[in-house]
Formats: C-alpha cells, sequence, structure tokens
C-alpha cells in the first residue's frame, strides 16, 4: 500500500468534519474519492497537503507515518497536488512555472536557457509540445492542467491527488488530460481523483471511496458498481429522483404554446454567426455544444451583456443593449462563474437576494429591510437553501446553495425569460436534482427559460428543445423525439447537419 | 510571436524615443553628450529610488516612504559628518544599514499584521520624515574634502559631456535592478507574489522571507538615493524630496508596469524617469513655459501611457482570443 | 442604535483614550468655554482643524468602499481653493465663488470617475493623474502666486461661527450626517458596497455601475470642494503649492483607522469621521502637550502604528478566538456530544 490512512479525525468549531475516516492508494492506481459538498473531501485532501493538522489519525505514506505541517512539506515527502483553478502563475512563463524554486543557476543567477530546456524535457513526457517561454496566461485550461500536472508529479511524484481536474475543460481537453493520467497510473503512481461528473468517474477510476457527513461509507473496486448504487452511496438513500424522471415527454404532438419573444440576427461576427431564436411561454431551450463553441457568448447576446440584433414580443421592439434593459424587459440570467459573475460575496444572503429588485427599483426607493428579509425567507424555503439564517454571508455557503441563492434572486424578479449557464456545474448531486425540479416549476408557471449545459443527460430531460452551438455558429435545432444524445453528439461533431437554422 | 507582455516596454521605449526626436527638431543642440550627461546626473537619485520601487510594485506592493527616507538619509548624513569625525564611507554604511533595517520592519509588519502596504509604508513616510526633523530642522550644508571629490569625480565623455559618478551609480543600480528581478529566485519569487500570493506559497514561495526582502531592498535603494542626493545637493535638508515616492511611482508606471503587480521590467523604468527628465529638460530649453508646465505634462504623459498601455492590453486580448476561436 | 455602537466601539475608545492622555499632559484639554458668543478650548479647536480631513475622509469612504481610492483630493482642494480665491478677486461675489469651487470639485471627480469607471484605469493609477497634474492646473489659476482676497462673506466659511460653534465643524458634521443618512436611508450604501465587493456581478444583476462609480468621485470631488472653500477661506487666500498638501493620506488613513477595509465592500462615515477626530486629536494633543513641534511627526507615526496594529485583521481574528474562548470554555467537547 502506497498510501493509507486511518482513524482520521478533523474537527472545526460546530462540526466533526471527519470522524473516523480511512482511505488507501496503491501504487498505479486511480482512486476515485467522491461525496456529497460538505462530506469531508476537501478536508480529507486538505491534511493530506498539509493545509489542516488532523487531530487524531494517521497517515503512512510509503510505511512512513507522515504529518505534513505545509504544502510544500507534502510536496516534499512525494504528495502533489493539482486543484480545479490552476495554481500557477499566470503572469510566469510556463518554464518558469515548471521550475520554479529549482530553477538552474549560475552564481546565483538563473540559467534562462538551461531552464528552458529543462522545461521542453518535463512536458515531452506529457505529449506537449508549446512554446515554454510564453506567458503561462496564455494558454488554455486544459494545457494549464497538464503544466500544473507535470509540476505536481516532478516535485513529488509518488501521489498525485487531482481535485476537480476537469470542471472548467470541454470534453476533448478532459480526453486529453485522461490520456496524462492514464500515463502516470502507468508509471506507478497513486492518484487521488476527486470529481462531481460520475461519467468520468467511471471512465477513469480503478477504484472508489465514498464520504458521507465526515465518516467512511464504502470502498469499491468500479467494476462491483453501477450509476445508481453509486448514487445511492453518497446520498445515503435510494435515489428517488434521478434526472431521468424529470424527463420532459418529448412526443412531436406537444401542444403549441403561445409565442413570446423573437430574436432577430442576434450576435457579431467573430464572436457568434447572427442568429435567430423564437422563446415560447413556459419553454425550455437547451443550449448544446463544446466549451468555446459559442454557448455563452449567445447567452450574453440575449441579456445585453453584447449588442448586436434585435429582439420584439407581442408589443412591439424590446432594447435590449445593456443588461439593465434586458433586466428592465423581463430578462434573467444567472451566469456559468458564479464566484465571480454571480454572488456578492460579501453582501448576506438576505442582500444577494433582493439585489437586483433593489438596483430594479432605483437607489431612491429602498425596499424595507422586513420586506427584503421576508423575500429571503421565502426563497431560503423554497429552494431549500442550505444556511444558517438570512444574515449569513453567502461567501461562506457551498457552491450549490451558491447558485441557489443566485437563481432566488432572479426569481425574486420574476422575469418571463430566465437564463441558466451551466445552472449544476460544480454542485453536488443532491442540489443537482433539486435545480432540475425546480426548472420544470418555473415552466409549468409559464415563464421561459434557456438552459447551457455540458451535461447532455441534463439537457435532454430538461429541454424542449435543444439548439446546437459548434464554431461560434447555431447549426442545429432538435425537437420532439430528435432530442436524444446520440442526436446532439452528431450535430455537435458533424458538418452535415440534421436540420439547419439561420 | 512576441511575447505580449513585453508590448508596454516596446511602447515606453518607444515613446522615448519621439519624445527624443521632438526634443532634436525643436532645439538640435539637445542632441549632445552634455544634455545627456546632466539627464543622468539629475535623475540618478529618483533612477536608484524607482529601482527600489519597482521591485516592490512587481510585488503587488508601495512603498510611499522612500522620499522621506531619501531626506533622512541627506539629514544623517550631513549631521554625522558635521558632529563626529567619522569617514565619508562609514556614514554610508551605517545609513545603508539603518535605512534597510527599516525596509526590512515595514515588510515584516506588511507580512505579520497583513496590513496593506498602503497604510504600513505611509505610517513609515511620518516616521522617516519625523526622525529627520528630530535630528535638524536646518539646512545643514556638507563640507568635507572626500565629498567634495566624489562631487567632482566625472569622466569627459566626446563632446564635453559630463558623466558624473552619481550618473554611473545610477546606470549600475538599474543594471543590479535588472539582475535582482529577472535573474534570481529572489525576483522569480518577487513576480509570483505579484501574481497571487496564495498560488505563491503554494509553489513554495517563502511569502514571509521574500516580503522582508523586498522593502528590505527598496529601503537600502532609498538610502544609496540619499547618499547621491546628498552628493548631488551638498547638503541635508529634512524638508528635500517632499513626494519623490510618487514621482518614483510615476516613473515605474510610464516604465511599463502595472501597478497591480506581476509584470514589469526594471530597464523601463530606467526609461520612464530619463522620459520624465527629458520632458523638464525641454521645458528649460523652452523658456517661456512657467515650471507648473511640467506638473502637467507629466500627468498628461502619465495618462497617455496608462491610455495607451490599456490599449495594447486589449488589442493583444482581443488578438489572441480571435487566434484560438 | 445599539448595533452601531458596538461597531463603532474600537474608535470611540481610542478616541477616549487619546483625550485621557492628552489630558494627563495637558489637564484643561476638555474645557469648554464660551467668549464673544462662540465657544472655545481644544476640543472646539480640534473639531474645526480637523474639518478638511473630516471632508476629505467622507468622499474617501464612499471611493474606497467601492474598491477604489482618489490620491488627488488634496490636489483637488488646491484647484477649488484657487478658482474660489479667483473668481473672488474677478469680482464674481460669494454665490459665484462656492457654485464655481464646487463646480471645480465635480468636474474634477468626473474625471477620475470616467477614467476608472468607463476606460477601466486602476484607481490609484487614475487618481494619481490628477494628483500629479493638478497642482500645475491650480498654479495656472493663480499664475503661481498666493493669491490672497479680502471678502468677509467668503472668510465666514473658515474663521465664522453658527450658533457659537466654528463653521468648518458645522460643515463637516452637517455633511457627514447628510452622506451617511443618504447611504442608509435609500439603497445606495447597498449598491456601493455591492459594486465594491463584486462590480460584475452587480453589473449583471441590473446595478448601473458605471454612472454609481462616476458618482462617487464625484461626491468626493465635492467634499474635497467644500475642503477647499473652508482652508482657502482661513488663510484668506489661495496657496495653490501648499493647500491640502498630503492631506489625502491623512484622509485615507482616518479611513482606515475608522477600521473600513481597503478592499472595499461595507463601510462607515460615521467610523470615518471618527478616524478624522483621531487623527485631528492627535496632532493637536501633541502640540498641546507640549512636546517641541519637531517631534510631532514621530509622536503621530508611532500612534498611527499602535492604533493601525492594534486594529489589523491578524489581531482582530486574536482577538475575536481569544473573547470566544472565554464565553465557551469547552467548545470542543460540546461539538464531540453533538456528534454522537
Amino acid at each position: 500500500m502506497l498510501l493509507s490512512i486511518r482513524s482520521l479525525t478533523k474537527r472545526f468549531p460546530g462540526t466533526l468534519a471527519l470522524d473516523d475516516v480511512r482511505f488507501d492508494l496503491k501504487a498505479g492506481e486511480v482512486h476515485a474519492l467522491l461525496g456529497e459538498n460538505g462530506a469531508g473531501k476537501s478536508t480529507l485532501i486538505k491534511c493530506l497537503t498539509g493545509a489542516y493538522r488532523p487531530d487524531g489519525g494517521d497517515i503512512t505514506l510509503d510505511g512512513e507515518k507522515i504529518s505534513p505541517r505545509s504544502t510544500s512539506e507534502a510536496q516534499e515527502l512525494g504528495i502533489g497536488t493539482v486543484y480545479q483553478e490552476v495554481n500557477l502563475l499566470p503572469n510566469l512563463t510556463v518554464a518558469q512555472n515548471l521550475c520554479f524554486g529549482r530553477e538552474p543557476r549560475r552564481m546565483g543567477m538563473i540559467q534562462t536557457r538551461a531552464m528552458t530546456r529543462q522545461a521542453d524535457a518535463m512536458l515531452e513526457a506529457y505529449g506537449l509540445d508549446i512554446d515554454v517561454t510564453r506567458d503561462l496566461g496564455l494558454y488554455s485550461v486544459a494545457i494549464q492542467q497538464i503544466v500544473a500536472i507535470a509540476r505536481a508529479v516532478a516535485l513529488s511524484g509518488k501521489v498525485l491527488i487531482l481535485d476537480e481536474p476537469t470542471a472548467s475543460l470541454d470534453a476533448r481537453e478532459v480526453e486529453m488530460l485522461f490520456e496524462v493520467v492514464r500515463g502516470l497510473r502507468e508509471k506507478g503512481l497513486g492518484i487521488v481523483f476527486v470529481s462531481h461528473f460520475l461519467d468520468q468517474v467511471f471512465e477513469l477510476s480503478d477504484r472508489v471511496t465514498v464520504l458521507r457527513n465526515g465518516r467512511h461509507v464504502v470502498t469499491e473496486d468500479i467494476a462491483e458498481l453501477d450509476r445508481v448504487k453509486l448514487i445511492e452511496h453518497m446520498l445515503g438513500h435510494a435515489l428517488e429522483t434521478e434526472v431521468d424522471d424529470h424527463a420532459t415527454p418529448h412526443d412531436d404532438s406537444a401542444p403549441k404554446r403561445p409565442e413570446m419573444l423573437k430574436f432577430r440576427q442576434m450576435g457579431r461576427a467573430g464572436v457568434v454567426h447572427p442568429f435567430d431564436l423564437d422563446v415560447r411561454q413556459g419553454e425550455v431551450v437547451g443550449l448544446a455544444g463544446l466549451l468555446g463553441s459559442g454557448r455563452t457568448e449567445s447567452a450574453e447576446f440575449l441579456f445585453g451583456l453584447r449588442s448586436g440584433g434585435t429582439a420584439t414580443d407581442t408589443d412591439g421592439d424590446v432594447p435590449l443593449d445593456t443588461p439593465r434593459k434586458a433586466i428592465a424587459a423581463g430578462f434573467g440570467f444567472a451566469p456559468e462563474d458564479r464566484k465571480t459573475d454571480g454572488i456578492v460575496a460579501d453582501l448576506s444572503v438576505r442582500e444577494n437576494i433582493a439585489l437586483a429588485l433593489q438596483a430594479a427599483r432605483g437607489w431612491a426607493r429602498p425596499i424595507p429591510r422586513a420586506e427584503q428579509a421576508r423575500l429571503a425567507d421565502m426563497y431560503i424555503e423554497r429552494l431549500d437553501i442550505r444556511t444558517s439564517d438570512a444574515e449569513k454571508r453567502v461567501g461562506e455557503l457551498s457552491g450549490g446553495n451558491q447558485q441557489k441563492v443566485v437563481l432566488a434572486r432572479w426569481l425574486a424578479m420574476n422575469p418571463r425569460f430566465l437564463i441558466l449557464d451551466e445552472p449544476t456545474r460544480g454542485i453536488d448531486v443532491g442540489a443537482h436534482a433539486e435545480i432540475l425540479r425546480l426548472i420544470h416549476e418555473l415552466t409549468a408557471e409559464g415563464m421561459a427559460l434557456l438552459v447551457i449545459s455540458s451535461e447532455l443527460d441534463e439537457l435532454i430531460a430538461v429541454s424542449d428543445r435543444v439548439i446546437v452551438v459548434r464554431d461560434r455558429r447555431h447549426v442545429a435545432e432538435l425537437t420532439g423525439s430528435d432530442i436524444r444524445t446520440d442526436t446532439i453528439v452528431h450535430a455537435i461533431a458533424h458538418r452535415d447537419d440534421i436540420g439547419e437554422v439561420a | 510571436m512576441t511575447n505580449p507582455r513585453l508590448l508596454p516596454l516596446f511602447a515606453t521605449i518607444a515613446i522615448f524615443l519621439v519624445a527624443c526626436v521632438i526634443c532634436y527638431i525643436q532645439f538640435p543642440f539637445m542632441a549632445s553628450t552634455r544634455v545627456l550627461g546632466n539627464l543622468l546626473t539629475d535623475n540618478a537619485y529618483l533612477g536608484i529610488v524607482a529601482v527600489g520601487m519597482t521591485i516592490v510594485i512587481l510585488s503587488g506592493g508601495i512603498d510611499l516612504s522612500v522620499g522621506s527616507v531619501i531626506a533622512f538619509s541627506g539629514v544623517f548624513i550631513a549631521v554625522l559628518l558635521r558632529d563626529t569625525n567619522l569617514h565619508p564611507m562609514i556614514v554610508f554604511a551605517l545609513l545603508l544599514i539603518v535605512t534597510t533595517a527599516f525596509g526590512a520592519a515595514m515588510g515584516g509588519l506588511i507580512h505579520v499584521l497583513a496590513m496593506p502596504a498602503f497604510i504600513v509604508t505611509l505610517a513609515g513616510m511620518f516616521l522617516a520624515r519625523g526622525a529627520a526633523y528630530m535630528l535638524t530642522i536646518d539646512s545643514v550644508p556638507i563640507d568635507d574634502p572626500f565629498f567634495e571629490m566624489l562631487q567632482k569625480a566625472y569622466y569627459l565623455m566626446p563632446g564635453k559631456g559630463r558623466l558624473t559618478l552619481i550618473g554611473v551609480v545610477m546606470l549600475i543600480t538599474v543594471l543590479v535592478g535588472m539582475i535582482v528581478a529577472h535573474r534570481t529566485r529572489f525576483g522569480a519569487s518577487v513576480f509570483a507574489i505579484g501574481g497571487g500570493e496564495q498560488t505563491a506559497k503554494l509553489m513554495g514561495v517563502k511569502v514571509a522571507q521574500t516580503t522582508v526582502g523586498i522593502y528590505a531592498f527598496s529601503g537600502f535603494m532609498a538610502g544609496l538615493s540619499g547618499i547621491v542626493f546628498s552628493i548631488y545637493t551638498g547638503s541635508g535638508y529634512p524638508l528635500a524630496t517632499v513626494g519623490t515616492e510618487l514621482t518614483a511611482i510615476a516613473a515605474v508606471v510610464i516604465g511599463g508596469a502595472i501597478l497591480s503587480g506581476g509584470a514589469g521590467y526594471v530597464f523601463g523604468t530606467l526609461i520612464g524617469v530619463l522620459t520624465m527628465g527629458l520632458i523638464q529638460t525641454y521645458i528649460v530649453f523652452d523658456g517661456s513655459l512657467s515650471s507648473w508646465w511640467t506638473k502637467i505634462v507629466i500627468g498628461a504623459l502619465l495618462l497617455l501611457f496608462i491610455v495607451l498601455q490599456k490599449g495594447l492590453l486589449r488589442l493583444s486580448v482581443a488578438r489572441l482570443s480571435g487566434g484560438t476561436a | 442604535m445599539r448595533r452601531s455602537l458596538t461597531a463603532l466601539a474600537p474608535q470611540l475608545i481610542t478616541l477616549a483614550a487619546l483625550v485621557a492622555l492628552v489630558s494627563v499632559f495637558f489637564p484643561g484639554f476638555v474645557e469648554i468655554r464660551l467668549i464673544d458668543g462662540r465657544m472655545v478650548g481644544p476640543i472646539i479647536d480640534i473639531l474645526k482643524r480637523g474639518a478638511p480631513v473630516a471632508l476629505l475622509a467622507i468622499g474617501m469612504t464612499l471611493v474606497i468602499a467601492t474598491r477604489g481610492i482618489d490620491l488627488s483630493v488634496g490636489t483637488v482642494m488646491a484647484i477649488c481653493g484657487a478658482v474660489a480665491a479667483w473668481s473672488i478677486d474677478k469680482g464674481l461675489g460669494l454665490g459665484g465663488a462656492v457654485a464655481l469651487a464646487i463646480a471645480a470639485g465635480l468636474v474634477a471627480g468626473l474625471w477620475n470617475g470616467t477614467l476608472v469607471a468607463i476606460i477601466g484605469i486602476q484607481p490609484i493609477v487614475a487618481t494619481l493623474i490628477l494628483m500629479t497634474a493638478g497642482r500645475g492646473i491650480a498654479q495656472l489659476i493663480t499664475e503661481g502666486r498666493i493669491l490672497t482676497f479680502t471678502h468677509d462673506g467668503f472668510s465666514w466659511f473658515g474663521s465664522g461661527t453658527f450658533l457659537t460653534v466654528p463653521v468648518p465643524a458645522v460643515i463637516w458634521v452637517v455633511t457627514g450626517i447628510t452622506v451617511a443618512l443618504l447611504m442608509r436611508r435609500t439603497a445606495l450604501g447597498l449598491l456601493v458596497e455591492s459594486i465594491g465587493i463584486n462590480r460584475r456581478a452587480s453589473a449583471l444583476a441590473g446595478i448601473n455601475a458605471t454612472v454609481l462609480l462616476i458618482a462617487v468621485y464625484m461626491a468626493s470631488g465635492l467634499c474635497a470642494a467644500l475642503a477647499g472653500i473652508i482652508t482657502a477661506a482661513d488663510i484668506r487666500g489661495a496657496d495653490a503649492n501648499n493647500a491640502g498638501l498630503w492631506l489625502e493620506l491623512d484622509a485615507i488613513l482616518a479611513v482606515v483607522i475608522g477600521g473600513n477595509s481597503l478592499l472595499g465592500g461595507r463601510f462607515s462615515v460615521a467610523a470615518s469621521l471618527l478616524g478624522a477626530m483621531i487623527i485631528q486629536t492627535i496632532d493637536t494633543g501633541i502640540l498641546l502637550a507640549g512636546f517641541p513641534s519637531e517631534y510631532n511627526l514621530v509622536i503621530k507615526a508611532a500612534l498611527v502604528l499602535v492604533i493601525l496594529v492594534l486594529q489589523s485583521p491578524r489581531m482582530a481574528a486574536e482577538w475575536t478566538t481569544w473573547r470566544a474562548a472565554r464565553r465557551e470554555p469547552k467548545p470542543a467537547g460540546r461539538v464531540q456530544e453533538d456528534a454522537q
């Protein structure tokens, strides 16, 4: 056994984050670590990487007891970590990042050429042929991830922890990353893989350990598990509502709903090829496509973040040149990156929920405090936002609950057209199902939604129509029984399309 | 394709060259080694302190104390030479120890208290100026044979321009600054902290030592600048060099560094200092312009550079995203 | 009300401690007498002398809440003072002088706000431009001289009294109360905090961040104009070189001593005003306590350092854990029970 953890316990004021947890890692395996948010995954990893000191239990690496006190100490012991947000420096060159702290020197001076050679050699093993003298920040996230892995492996070389490494990658990039990980497994590294994407877990891992509420639930070979079983372990009860149960009946004879909004020639050359879109009341339009295909940009045009194109409703023109005008027209937009574009971290849950409504009313007409509290309490209950109270800082909530706060902010506006960009990315299974349920509730009330998602299953389950975006162009529109994984994948992948749209 | 991070530096150099050409067309005799020599001599103290400031700004910090430290240095040297029999070199050494320790102490406070550098060095600014007042409130002339020798040391360039000792000291300082910033592990750590302190920590940067080192370096440079300034003026005066920290920051910004840290070049700072010196020289040559135009032109130039860099940045980002699309 | 008093406790305690400290050296420190229908005494003097920094601190608080900083306020004071003196010199009268000076402050704020909000320049750099160039502009207006004037109406802003209280003190107190009420009785405070914490998310939520940012810098310019009018009226002249010199640093210090974070977000105007009074108490106290004037800066720096150390985030965290530990003697045990 390469790494073994026994009876690990970690306490925080008010909670027991890890309770008598065990975990084993063999050399040459990919071991997935799963659990809902708050199950203790990140605490366990932080104990391994020296960010936290455990309150009890043993960590044994290569037969020796260790207790790392800092990340760099863990690195020296042989435990390297790669996080979702690349923890390298975008303002340094790739070579500087790779060789940081171990630069070849002569008389105290860094030998730039030798460093470049060293960096090139390090990346060669990963099949990455890039100019290492350019700034890291100029490369895609996937390449940055691989550089981060190369650095972690070179520094540590025994245990590699991948903490949600694929969260911001598209399918091709994920495959590229997995190739690298498989190569490392063959070399005999022990790899801990944390991910919310169960498909990826099944694709990559050899074994799975599930944590729940800070306790060890099960460790099993991946071959012994199926999807339902795994989700049961994570949630602790038989899953009543897996995605499929929500599926909208995709029959072609669905009644036509009343027209609501007509978008014409939205887009601008170089960003998204101008497209037309009609949205009906109570309809969910899905937007499928790879990351960088122009999905998010399409949404930005619809919400007035970028200008180009016109919109009309039954009453005439809808001006859309700024988000403010879009909001005034009854639009809402829950962006993909919650932390930077969604929540206002230092404000309370109450203030975050009231924010859009307040902005729409103008500064001179403040929403009375009692009214704000009523709104907040209502949505905390309706969306099941897990917070001690409405006055808690939103930044202290978990990702899924932050997403719900952003949703609540828009629901409080009672919009007629709501855009959700990756509404379930990075949130745990339970919250995931709740958000899908909510989408159904909202459309039943007549709200129209545009949902962007990388998870095809989810998109198929909620959408009445799916529009496929490829190479910054809307290339296909699928309806009724055509909404299937194979048709969408086909439209994403091929140039001869099923149904051309403008 | 060049690295986009070089673009601001190129812009800085290009604008300096354009300024030179404008000066030359207006006043052809400005293209002499005399003007060059004076440019280096008059701006030596600023160049030196700006090198220290560059390192601080690269790390995402700021050091508001340097102007006061230069004034303190002048007073310290003048008073010690007046009241004791110490050799100037010993006084210099003592001074550099004091200012380096002062900088290190500020760096320590910034790190330990997790206070913004802006505030800590602001307190340092008051403290250093106050210490200068406590030594004397008058201008103290320096009367020392060794000092006179330093003042008169120069190399006669072709064309009768004088490359003075302090001008050379400035150029050497810039060279040392370039090596420290771009060719040492300390420099790499400075850039790393400027890029993101948390990440830098994860990559193994010893943030505490580096932060102390950065402000100690700036303190040392402020002390050295004080020595040069005292040679330049031949006296020590506690009210001298008020606002020099802002001139130095302006020079660093005009030199192409980003004030939020993580990007910039020491060489750019030298160009920034020379550009500002050139404006002053131009106004002196013109003769009809009032002195306050210097301030307005430097302000306008600051604006021009910043807007230009902003435009360049947008351009490179647009080209980049266009390239990967 | 009680909650806001608790929030201001550190500043109030600091101020009280300073007053007590100065009283030890100068027993008559807290005495106030009425002479010729005006209140006189060291405290009144502090309220009056602290007016420029207090006014600047009001505007600076708002700017810092948006995650910005305004380095130009001292210079803007000089410009506005010069404009006012110039107007009186040209015979535009009291109304004209005040109106033009305030207009100059608003234009300066509009300039800064445009650079920050529309062009997207970092606030510290954007306002550095006006800080550098502004004194040149002020000198341009005064043509490099100290522009003196005699106008009793205008001088009233600097040395007059209103209901026995010096006018400068009245101006900053009224401005402070007005701004604080404007922020808290409307939604402005929340919106300002929101753009300071996350401008992009705020804009996506429909807040007009650009206009709000410009307005905040204009508010700072307005406060600087008021401070400039007071200063010019006090010395009956405009000194382009020295009016408001380094006061931007005192104003920033006041905001920080008031416990407001330089990283933006939550703010309190009242706390900043207390910060300004703390600084002025130090300044005046050192003189009254009889220290030689050349010691002023060193003592001030030392006191400021002590206050900053006591208020620093690190110390605040220690303080909280210490208090929590005292209130709950056995937190660990309770958690364990809960868990089982």
